[in-house]
């Protein structure tokens, strides 16, 4: 029962993650929306895996953790050096 | 409770798709393809195809959406509009694609039915009881993928290592190209 009520939780987190992902007015909002939902995934699989008696599920979530934490990075730091996202027309200023 | 789940996943998909679909900066739409693929992960992670939700994480949760914002560096950050006149044909081709999807889904066997050619095949019996004795492995699928089908994995490993190779030579490229004028910009 607890873990479905945790189960509900997250699934409403998601909903409301993603709502911030498309409205979401700046890049950061959306970085962070994408990094918040990689993170609801980690929570998702491990409570799925006591949820349906697999709890063996929670080594999977860790290493997706791993991943999420990476690509978060990756996508930082592509923005910062590479200048990723970025276009040097200041019309488009207002998008990212 | 597996219902709920399915039904609310499938749901933030199919509203992800359509953001995406209507979204005209590209930024967004790049976060957005990540987004969707954890949410297929979860889906997989759901049907027990731990394997595969892994692969859809790293390639399209992490890599896809990496190489998208380094060709957004490189090209224009916004989509050009599509005239109007092209919405009907394109429709069309999608509705037919997805209904000719639809009806080979019929097709399928139900879901964890036990009667499917892949659990009667003799070779299933073959791999599950004489494979620990062969390989000495006590993984079944590890010694598919590692015994059985080692050349297989030899040749996929090579693939991935190639494709891993040139991408970072590309980013690399890229990052060295701009890096003076990443200097002029910092000391703005």
């Amino acid at each position: 029962m607890m873990f479905a009520a945790a189960m509900l939780a997250i699934l409403i987190t998601m909903a409301l993650t993603l709502a911030r992902a498309v409205l979401g007015p700046t890049v950061y909002d959306r970085i962070m929306a994408v990094n918040l939902f990689g993170t609801k995934t980690v929570l998702f699989i491990a409570v799925v895996g006591f949820l349906f008696g697999r709890p063996e599920f929670l080594d999977i979530a860790l290493v997706y953790a791993l991943i999420n934490f990476i690509g978060t990075v990756a996508v930082l730091k592509l923005m910062h050096y590479g200048e990723l996202g970025w276009v040097d027309t200041s019309w488009e200023r207002d998008d990212l | 409770m597996l219902d709920i789940i399915n039904v609310s996943l499938l749901l933030m998909m199919i509203v992800t798709a359509l953001a995406i679909a209507r979204l005209r900066s590209l930024f967004a739409v790049a976060m957005l393809t990540g987004l969707f693929s954890l949410l297929a992960a979860c889906v997989f992670v759901l049907l027990d195809a731990v394997d595969v939700a892994f692969t859809e994480a790293a390639v399209g949760a992490g890599m896809t959406t990496v190489l998208f914002l380094a060709t957004l560096g490189l090209t224009r950050s916004r989509e050009k509009v599509t005239p109007k006149d092209r919405a009907i044909p394109a429709m069309l081709v999608a509705g037919s694609c997805g209904a000719v999807l639809i009806y080979a889904l019929s097709g399928l066997p139900e879901f964890g039915a036990a009667d499917t050619p892949v659990h009667q095949h003799p070779i299933t019996e073959k791999y599950l009881v004489t494979s620990i004795d062969e390989t000495h492995i006590p993984n079944t699928v590890t010694t598919l993928l590692a015994s059985y089908r080692g050349f297989d994995t030899l040749g996929e490993v090579v693939v991935i290592f190639t494709a891993g190779m040139v991408v970072l030579m590309l980013l690399g490229r890229c990052a060295r190209e701009r890096e003076p004028d990443q200097d002029a910009r910092a000391k703005d």
